[in-house]
């Protein structure tokens, strides 16, 4: 099958507008023969089923959680970008697209990115008409904060919990839906089948996870915005739920993954503690404006930071890197931070960490000043480790974020099977190689409040609403029959190990293999050392408890046994991608310096996994990206 | 760190619970909830059934987790969900009593789990703000000072956790309600619906089962995110002077 893109034509910033008016459109009074799953309640998930609702479709909803309103969105903290120009300082929506592509190390699609910065603005109005408190100046105006890879202040926020407040005005637009019946909402519901039929996405199978109970639902189209597959290291800064099955279910039915090696690691996390350890917490990226990044120059230096002195000391990014110093961008300063761990010279328990210190800062300062700036983010520090930043340097470590890659979508959002539809997170189209901060909420509004009620349409006026498969139907009986298969196997292998030990028996290779820099050896490593484990676990799981009633263990017996597949999958893409770019970096290809350099000649394409077959090799599917506006170059922090 | 570690064990909503003392090896830099972990992975290698628990972001924001701990929702740190609490607020030896929350408008499902979709029942009433995707003025249109919207902001902040109603000997919902209500109804945005809103809401709050507020103010003290219950004063203001002038049908 050949990837077609769908980009209209014509020049870059007409393009939307130009789609919109030529795609088909459905008759008011015919949406309400048209049925829709929503797959995720997140902020894509949200904000889709809302408005497909206003706009007259049936709209089933699902999410895992006891409510909609719990959705990882809810994390985050920083804030929202869009091209306002509120500041006067020179934004545009051309300036977000530019950004946004470079920022990605020119590995995401130009016309989506424009088409994102173009409704960025829409989605400021969306959200403070629906009372996202967001932060405002005393006359009343909103206002905006900077962040890493931009040169103008366009980041929209309400205090540190920006997510929240987004996801908050999401799910008030769904509970609105669901209170006047447009909406049919199924929470504590998990998807664990795609119903595909005439190659067409016909509707899914789920799991009540109260009851056990297995249904069956159809639907003129299916949109999965189920979030990203962080939790295939086991640690992340993901909720403990997320998971990739959704989207390595319907990739098993045909959907291509694309990009799925590439992640993005934060550098500012609280290591880890310990073996019991189960998530790992994010402290904001903005600690690095006024803490500096040292480690001792001797290995195995285990002397508290205080008893280190100055000449010992070595601040590696500002050694490195002179004139961006601790502001490099994420993706060089947790490499940067690996490297020095990997020399012995690491801090704290296993030494896998560094210091961030405020000691110079509140020298200079005063103790005041940094307080208001980070107090918040201190006491959350000494909350998780109980130690006080004020007296000694934090200690942080990278730990995996967010994941670029997903399943691959056309212009549309549509995957290559007709009527599966991927937003937010889920899909892999407006990132390329590495994402800004304060781009992800973005994303997830623009997919859902403006471009999917948009393309569903068109999706929806050309299928015609005669052509629904029943849930009558042997496509669906298969499906559900699969299903009950799956689950019973993993209550009936009785064996001796949990599935959380294999998660983190997996999280481990990955982490070691395929996190913050892989190597060819490595990843060839991991690519036969995921498939044993997978046969260990098909062999010697242990789930105690039944299948048609609540079972947590069941939950994540499921989840892991698709991690362990889709592992290897981001193992195979990370080992053909002979470049480093973004999130990637592959040991072998690196500038003199140690830089990430890419190999804009062979690599600049989206590889889109197609599934063959359980134990045979997937295989790779191109698609070109052409850039028309902006002219590749050669990132540099020195 | 030794513990015990005495957990309510209920299989079902209609079943018989009681209370279970667990042994538990803990390591002081543990997670409340890491520790429940540890303790899980070890039934589960026994073959037991683990102890069914809520609990998702782990990182104090999604409002999932949900245990009663010594007789206090979240345990006894303040301004603290389960997840953020740490071991090392606890001392060797101690024994440690873990109950779901208790309301009858949050009936147990299972262990330490309850069933709070009486909440997303009371915000589908008029927890919202009707403004249909794509028919918002610009964002800056309605200027909205400052002390209004960090006060909204107060307000929003609520993570639904239902800690306020656990601390109640009422089970009252006022909390969580008039942190809506006063979020909505402060902003210019809400003010067209504020009379609804506040009517409907109530209702709703009333006919889930949850009792009166006798103003001991327990909620505030038990809540993650120190909503104030100024805001249930300015609630009760929106409601009774309304409910009489201008009564909504709900």
């Amino acid at each position: 099958m050949s990837l077609d893109s769908k980009i209209p034509s014509g020049p870059l910033a007409d393009k939307w507008e130009k789609h919109k008016f030529e795609m088909k459109l459905v008759n008011p009074a015919n949406k309400r023969k048209y049925d829709v799953i929503v797959v995720g309640s997140g902020l894509a998930g949200a904000s889709a089923s809302a408005s497909l609702a206003e706009l007259g479709y049936n709209v089933k909803c699902f999410c895992f959680q006891d409510s909609p309103r719990r959705a990882h969105s809810i994390a985050a903290q920083g804030g929202i970008n869009a091209a306002k120009n509120y500041q006067n300082d020179g934004d545009s929506v051309y300036r977000l697209f530019y950004d946004t592509v470079k920022g990605g190390d020119y590995r995401a699609r130009e016309a989506n990115v424009h088409r994102l910065a173009q409704v960025s603005v829409n989605i400021i109005d969306q959200c403070a008409a629906q009372g996202v408190p967001f932060a405002r100046d005393y006359g009343g105006m909103l206002t905006n904060r900077s962040f890493g890879g931009a040169q103008v202040s366009r980041t929209f926020y309400a205090r540190g919990q920006t997510g929240q407040q987004l996801l908050i005005g999401a799910y008030s637009a769904l509970s609105r839906q669901i209170g006047l019946g447009r909406v049919e909402m199924h929470t504590r519901t998990e998807m664990l089948e795609l119903v595909v039929k005439d190659g067409k996405a016909r509707g899914i199978i789920v799991r009540n996870l109260l009851t056990g109970e297995i249904s069956a639902h159809s639907a003129h189209a299916v949109v999965l915005a189920t979030g990203g597959y962080g939790n295939v290291y086991f640690l992340s800064t993901n909720a403990m739920g997320c998971n990739v099955t959704a989207g390595y279910r319907a990739h098993k039915k045909g959907a291509y993954f694309a990009n799925p090696c590439y992640t993005q690691i934060h550098p500012t996390c609280i290591p880890v503690s310990g073996d019991y350890q189960s998530k790992l917490t994010l402290m904001s990226e903005s600690l690095r404006n006024d803490g500096r990044v040292w480690v001792p120059k001797k290995k195995g230096d285990t002397r508290k930071a205080a008893d280190i002195p100055e000449e010992e000391r070595d601040y590696y990014l500002e050694r490195k890197y002179p004139s961006f110093g601790n502001l490099v961008p994420r993706d060089i300063a947790s490499r940067s931070a690996k490297e020095v761990c990997d020399e012995g010279r690491g801090v704290g328990p296993g030494g896998l960490g560094v210091f961030l210190d405020f000691g110079e800062s509140i020298k200079r300062l005063g103790k005041k000043v940094v307080s208001d700036r980070y107090d918040n983010l201190f006491q959350m520090y000494e909350r998780i480790t109980g130690d006080n930043p004020y007296e000694m340097p934090m200690r942080i470590y990278p730990a995996v974020h967010y994941t670029m890659g997903g399943l691959w979508v056309d212009y549309n959002l549509m995957s290559n099977l007709d009527g599966l539809f991927v937003v937010g997170e889920a899909n892999f189209s407006d990132h390329g190689a590495n994402r800004l901060g304060a781009s992800a909420l973005m994303q997830g509004l623009a997919d859902g409040y403006f471009v999917l009620p948009n393309t569903i349409g068109d999706y929806l006026a050309k299928l015609g609403w005669d052509d629904q498969v029943g849930v009558e139907d042997e496509s669906f009986a298969e499906a559900d029959t699969q299903v009950k298969e799956r689950l019973n196997k993993f209550l009936n292998i009785k064996g001796e190990r949990s599935a959380d030990s294999f998660h983190k028996e997996l999280g481990k290779i990955m982490w070691d293999k395929c996190g913050m820099a892989r190597n060819k050896a490595g990843l060839e490593e991991a690519i036969t050392k995921i498939p044993e484990l997978r046969e260990e676990f098909w062999k010697n799981l242990k789930v105690p408890g039944a299948g048609e009633t609540l079972n947590q263990e069941l939950e994540k017996a499921g989840r892991v046994a698709d991690f362990l597949e889709f592992g290897e999958l981001m193992c195979r893409d990370a080992l053909h991608r002979e470049e480093s770019c973004g999130g990637h970096f592959r040991e072998e290809h690196q500038t003199p310096e140690g830089e990430a350099k890419r190999n804009d000649d062979q690599f600049t394409y989206v590889g889109a996994w197609e599934y063959k077959g359980d134990n045979t090799a997937p295989q790779l599917h191109k698609e070109e990206l052409e850039y028309e506006n902006v002219k590749l170059t050669q990132r540099s922090y020195k | 760190m030794n513990l015990t570690v005495k957990v309510w064990r209920q299989r079902g909503p209609n079943e018989k619970g009681k209370m279970v003392a667990y042994p538990v090896v803990a390591s002081e830099h543990m997670s409340f909830l890491e520790m429940i972990d540890v303790l899980n992975e070890s039934l589960v290698e026994k073959g037991e059934e683990p102890i069914a628990f809520d609990h998702d972001c782990r990182e104090g924001i999604c409002g999932m987790c949900s245990m009663v701990i010594d007789g206090v929702p979240h345990g006894p740190e303040r301004a603290t969900t389960t997840c953020q609490l740490h071991m090392r607020k606890f001392k060797d030896g101690d024994t440690i009593h873990v109950e779901p929350w208790r309301a009858a408008a949050f009936p147990v499902v299972r262990d330490l789990m309850v069933d709070r979709s009486a909440f997303d029942r009371i915000i589908q009433k008029g927890g919202f703000i009707s403004a249909n995707t794509g028919t918002a003025p610009d964002a800056n249109e309605i200027p909205i000072s400052k002390d209004l919207a960090d006060m909204a902001m107060d307000a929003a902040q609520c993570i639904g956790c239902g800690a306020c109603v656990a601390s109640c000997k009422n089970a009252s919902a006022m909390l969580f309600v008039s942190a809506k209500v006063s979020h909505l109804n402060l902003l210019p945005q809400g003010r067209p619906e504020a009379t609804r809103r506040a009517q409907a809401m109530v209702s709703q709050m009333d006919s889930e089962g949850f009792g009166n507020c006798t103003n001991q103010y327990e909620c505030e003290a038990a809540c993650p995110k120190e909503i104030s219950v100024k805001f249930i004063a300015k609630m009760n203001r929106d409601y009774l002077s309304t409910s009489i002038k201008e009564p909504v049908k709900v």
